[in-house]
């Protein structure tokens, strides 16, 4: 069984970074960015608590719907647009293959 | 000029540590933060949030072990200068350095141990054209001096526990409040929120949702904030305008000091005493980093510790020092306090 999924990551300064996420490490996107040195600062350590990795999402992959504590940061963030999401909050799924993002400015 | 042994740049919970034990080796110390309390993430980012993973405690709020940190290390007497930024570090000689603040206080030490975790916590500003050009001038995004809306016209943004917490506190200060959010649902303590809203049944504040600042307007001060709500704009006029988007931790001027700087952290010896590239500065806590490096409260207490045994030996190199146990020698503040372990009782049985 393949253990990893692909992802396709824009840093915040524009730079593309294939990275190979592993799907038995329970990762979020935040902390698969932290890995990989993608310029993620993760701040609150995944608590929606402080949107340093809020991302854009390019693909169209269907993704699990937001919880309320994402909500409430999302509302207090800045740069937010409809299709802005934490990190943190995203799990890295086999559903999320081949997902595309952009990191959003902080 | 403050004068001191360590100057300690960041008052989170790694150089509250360390003023315990510098304490111990009678070393005094002062501490800067360019927060108004002490306390670092704990204090800032999740003060009523748990944490597990301190030795001997099994669950601890972050807020309870700042609070335990400062009863801690008060027989050491340590000095504050909260709601400052240090921006200037000169070493003037061997074993001296003059530190200054942005708001020009200095402070003279032998030793420098940099607590300053990831950063200095600087406001989040919200996207509005001109915001810098009001600030100090009607904008305010940290309340330093409650007092100072006594009277006036006050409009805050915000979702979170403190735009909650001052909306209640300055209620009944302000000659007029508006509370201003981009969602009609708050996260917050339960109970703030339920203030609030008892506040605004009863028309002492304004609640504006879903709605944000749109822009703002004044000559030499602020004068009005136009607020959009669901695409109707209004103006409000207003003496400030207080927006609670949270802090944000940024390296800042330490990133000029000429130390040794990778990925964000200073680099600091760790197999001896976490000091940096320039002797007698040390880093200690989140804001080092070397191979292994955990950015760990734990981390943070351990490396605290070994750096004053070396800022020691710095400050009196003729001086021998001994490990002693707290249990066998007790504590002896400098505030004259005395904490020690009972004499056992020796007592015949007959
Ligand atoms: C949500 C969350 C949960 C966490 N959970 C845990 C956990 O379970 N266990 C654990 O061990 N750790 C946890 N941590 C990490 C822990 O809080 C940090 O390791 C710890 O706070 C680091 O302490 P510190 O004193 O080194 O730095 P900080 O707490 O970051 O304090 C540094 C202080 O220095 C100040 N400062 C920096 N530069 C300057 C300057 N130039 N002038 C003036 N002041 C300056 C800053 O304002 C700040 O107050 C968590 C962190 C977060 C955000």
């Amino acid at each position: 069984m393949n253990k990893d999924i692909k992802l396709n990551i824009i840093d915040r300064k524009g730079k593309t970074h294939i990275i190979q996420a592993p799907l038995d490490m329970n990762l979020n996107l935040m902390e698969v960015c932290k890995m990989n040195n993608i310029g993620v600062e993760g701040t609150c350590g995944g608590m929606a608590m402080c949107s340093s990795c809020q991302c854009y999402i390019i693909s169209d992959h269907k993704l699990p719907d937001k919880n309320e504590d994402e909500i409430a940061m999302l509302s207090e963030s800045f740069y937010v647009k409809k299709n802005s999401r934490l990190g943190c909050q995203l799990f890295i799924t086999s559903e999320l293959e081949g997902l595309e993002i952009k990191i959003a400015p902080n | 000029m403050i004068k001191t042994d360590i100057l300690i740049i960041g008052a989170g919970p790694t150089g509250l540590f360390t003023v315990f034990e510098a304490g111990l080796l009678k070393l005094k110390c002062h501490l800067i933060d360019s927060l108004p309390v002490p306390g670092g993430q704990c204090s800032e980012i999740y003060p009523k949030k748990p944490i597990y993973d301190i030795p001997s405690q099994p669950e601890i709020l972050a807020g309870d072990l700042v609070d335990k940190l400062l009863e801690q290390i008060r027989p050491f007497n340590p000095t504050y200068t909260l709601g400052e930024k240090v921006l200037k570090m000169d070493k003037i000689s061997e074993n001296q350095f003059i530190t200054t603040t942005n708001k020009g206080t200095k402070v003279k030490s032998s030793i420098i141990a940099i607590a300053g975790g990831l950063g200095c916590f600087e406001p989040r500003k919200p996207l509005i054209d001109n915001i810098e050009n009001y600030e100090g001038k009607g904008i305010d995004y940290i309340i330093k001096d409650p007092e100072k809306y006594n009277d006036k016209k006050v409009v805050i943004a915000g979702g979170g526990d403190s735009a909650l917490d001052w909306t209640i506190f300055l209620s009944d200060k302000a000659r007029s409040l508006t509370l201003v959010h981009r969602r009609n649902e708050f996260r917050g303590a339960f109970d703030s929120v339920e203030k609030v809203q008892t506040l605004k049944n009863k028309g002492v504040i304004d609640v504006i949702t879903p709605a944000e600042i749109n822009s703002i307007k004044g000559d030499n001060k602020l004068k009005e904030v136009l607020i959009q709500k669901e695409g109707v704009f209004k103006n409000v006029e207003t003496d400030y305008f207080i927006p609670l988007f949270g802090l944000t931790p940024k390296l800042g001027p330490l990133s000029d000091w000429g130390l040794e700087i990778e990925n964000n952290s200073i680099k600091v010896n760790n197999s001896l005493d976490y000091q940096t590239n320039i002797p007698g500065v040390y880093a200690i806590g989140d804001i080092n980093t070397y191979p292994g490096k955990l950015k760990l409260i734990l981390c943070g207490f351990h490396e605290a510790t070994l750096m004053c045994q070396s800022a020691f030996k710095r400050i009196h190199p003729n001086k021998k020092n001994v490990l002693k146990y707290t249990t066998v020698t007790g504590i002896h503040g400098f505030d004259g306090s005395k904490k020690e372990s009972p004499k056992s009782t020796i007592k015949a049985i007959k």
